[in-house]
């Protein structure tokens, strides 16, 4: 091993993977301009399809109250609301979404609210279709403004006061700051981009600098030179871990510049940051996301460059690596996961354990025993990758598999 | 020089079981002197001459490049080569000038140095005049003149050439056989394989004839005529392997 070779190696692979059009655009274009893309191109999707929904009159149905024109006259008289002619087949109206909603009544529906008895009110409605719940949801208003005003009036006819029907008040106060708020919501996501940016960021270069060589004949011409084969696969191992925490680095700056300028938008809402939502994450948890991550992007970067360096093809290459694709996402998941909290155990899981801490990071929670053990077990196993790595540049069976 | 000891190499197949591609190869390469491999498609010519070049490790017997233990000290014997093959391809996204620098701090030439040997080459071999364009838009014969420079640039006292002229033209073959008899005066020991009978005719001081990974004859031109009784090189080949 000879450091200098490293370095002469390192610079090459460097010039060269600079003026490949792939790498560049996995090491720089879709770190950049991923977040940002997906945020815009998701808020101005939901923006549309929500105004779209709030601009348009819901059709809404009355079944029964035959003989209750006062309760039929009031929700006739709704704002915003169109009231179609009763039908038998109103709920497969709704599901045809021939209407949005549909309320059943009883035909002496007055009567039984002049009788002070409780009369049975149905909101039918299609889960999960927006245009749908905005016409339930206006029902349900008017019928709580209606029940709300039925209390009073039986109250104030039995000369009772209006607190009696309201024994206690609660009331939600949020202590948590900004950041542990923004952590709950983004902490899964932020390590979950990364992580996979990460991997993504290494496979095209690791495939380029190993399997690429193979095909393209320079691996004969490398190896023919005095430079050993310790020193070559480090000096190619240097360049992939370059491209890995090159995506890392954009891919956080890019999702911090992408969540200030939301958490601005979001704090212009008032009713949004009101409700407690602020988009915060420190500096320092940026920083300590990216410690965490380095282990990480060496354990890919040496793993990745062993996969490639086996394979005969680009192609093989590619459906080695494929697979691998949901071997690294689906921890990144399961840590996004409601519940999933860091213990001694998950430390040592990888990806997981990187995955979970950064999740902690974000939301400010510092546990410097787990963050020690996650950082030290993820040093070993991207040592363990790096090992199996020199020893494959060894094998001449792997080299000339071809 | 080049000395051969009873070198072997044996690949595991799981179909086929052991592979003998080399076996019991002895001979010796003064410098210079021009020694040619001759064989059929298969015979273990590249194979052998991978070992010399230290790209394999030999499984039997040894040999030393000027002076260097493949076994012991590969990466000497590696500084003190040049091997050139059709295989030994350029990087594409390089210029012609990185290409050769590159090599020449790979073979322990500082920058500056490496430079300007390259530099010096590019004039001798005619590659000034594309010497920034990036090798993959160069043509076949571009790239065999860049090539030589990368063989050359550590100015090697031994050079090793796998089949070079398989799959070029007459003009690039000829810039090739021309570039092989200047190594040859300018000293250097020279390996050449080949199943081109006229190339080694044109080149060779000793021929050896390889088939099945064995070395089953060897001698001058004129002293294997002799031996076969046959003027014609083809004719002497078909007997000894025969």
């Amino acid at each position: 091993m000879n450091g200098r070779n490293i370095a002469v190696v390192y610079r090459k692979e460097l010039t060269d993977s600079l003026r490949d059009r792939r790498t560049l655009i996995s090491m720089i274009v879709v770190p950049i301009f991923l977040m940002p893309v997906l945020t815009i191109f998701v808020g101005v999707l939901s923006a549309r399809v929500i105004g779209k929904a709030m601009l348009q009159v819901p059709s809404v149905m009355i079944v029964g109250a035959e003989n209750s024109p006062r309760i039929l006259s009031a929700l006739r008289a709704l704002p915003d609301v169109r009231i179609v002619p009763p039908s038998s087949d109103y709920a497969q109206q709704i599901v045809d979404k021939k209407i949005r909603a549909a309320v059943e009544l009883p035909s002496d529906f007055d009567a039984m609210v002049a009788r002070g008895e409780t009369a049975p009110v149905r909101i039918d409605m299609y889960e999960g279709e927006i245009n749908s719940g905005f016409g339930a949801d206006k029902l349900q208003k008017f019928f709580r403004d209606f029940r709300d005003r039925a209390i009073r009036e039986r109250l104030e006819a039995r000369h009772l006061p209006e607190n009696l029907a309201q024994p206690i008040v609660v009331e939600e106060k949020n202590v948590a700051p900004p950041e542990k708020v923004s952590g709950v919501v983004l902490g899964g996501l932020v390590p979950y981009f990364v992580i996979i940016l990460a991997l993504t960021g290494t496979m095209h270069p690791a495939m380029d600098l190993t399997v690429g060589e193979k095909e393209r004949g320079t691996i004969e011409t490398i190896l023919c030179s005095p430079i050993s084969r310790t020193s070559l696969v480090l000096g190619k191992f240097l360049m992939v871990l370059t491209a890995s925490l090159s995506t890392a680095v954009l891919a956080i700056a890019s999702m911090g510049l992408t969540l200030a300028a939301a958490g601005k938008m979001v704090g212009e809402v008032p009713q949004i940051s009101s409700a407690g939502l602020q988009l915060n994450v420190s500096f320092r948890a940026v920083f300590w996301v990216f410690v965490m991550i380095v282990p990480l992007a060496v354990l890919f970067s040496a793993a990745l460059l062993a996969i490639s360096l086996f394979a005969k093809s680009f192609k093989e290459a590619q459906s080695y690596l494929s697979p691998l694709t949901v071997v690294v996402i689906a921890p990144a998941i399961v840590s996004v996961l409601p519940g999933v909290e860091l213990n001694a155990g998950l430390s040592l899981i990888p990806i997981l354990n990187t995955s979970l801490v950064s999740k902690e990071i974000v939301s400010g929670t510092y546990h410097w025993n787990y963050i020690a053990l996650i950082f030290g077990s993820s040093c070993l196993y991207a040592a363990a990758a790096l090992w199996v790595a020199i020893r494959l540049f060894q094998r001449e069976d792997v080299l000339f598999r071809i | 020089m080049i000395v051969a000891d009873n070198l072997g190499k044996e690949f595991r197949d799981k179909k086929r079981g052991v592979i003998h591609a080399v076996e019991k190869l002895s001979f010796r390469c003064a410098p210079g002197r021009i020694y040619g491999l001759l064989g059929a498609n298969g015979a273990g010519k590249t194979t052998a001459l991978r070992l010399l070049a230290t790209i394999l490790a030999p499984t039997a017997g040894t040999a030393s490049v000027a002076g260097f233990d493949i076994r012991r000290e590969p990466e000497k014997a590696r500084q003190s080569l040049g091997f050139l093959s059709t295989a030994t391809a350029l990087y594409g996204r390089l210029t012609a000038l990185e290409m050769v620098e590159y090599f020449g701090c790979l073979y322990g030439l500082d920058r500056p140095t490496a430079r300007r040997r390259a530099l010096a080459l590019f004039e001798r071999l005619g590659i000034t005049g594309f010497r920034d364009r990036r090798c993959e838009n160069l043509s076949t014969g571009m790239k065999q003149r860049v090539s030589i420079a990368r063989t050359l640039v550590h100015d090697p006292p031994v050079m090793i050439f796998d089949e070079p002229t398989s799959g070029l033209d007459v003009i690039g073959a000829r810039t090739i056989v021309a570039f092989i008899r200047e190594c040859r005066e300018g000293g250097k020991t020279v390996i050449f394989s080949t199943h081109v009978m006229s190339e080694a005719e044109k080149l060779c001081d000793t021929i050896g004839i390889i088939h099945d990974g064995r070395l089953l004859a060897e001698g001058s031109l004129p002293e294997l005529r002799a031996r076969f009784g046959h003027s014609d090189l083809e004719e002497i080949f078909i007997r000894v392997v025969g």
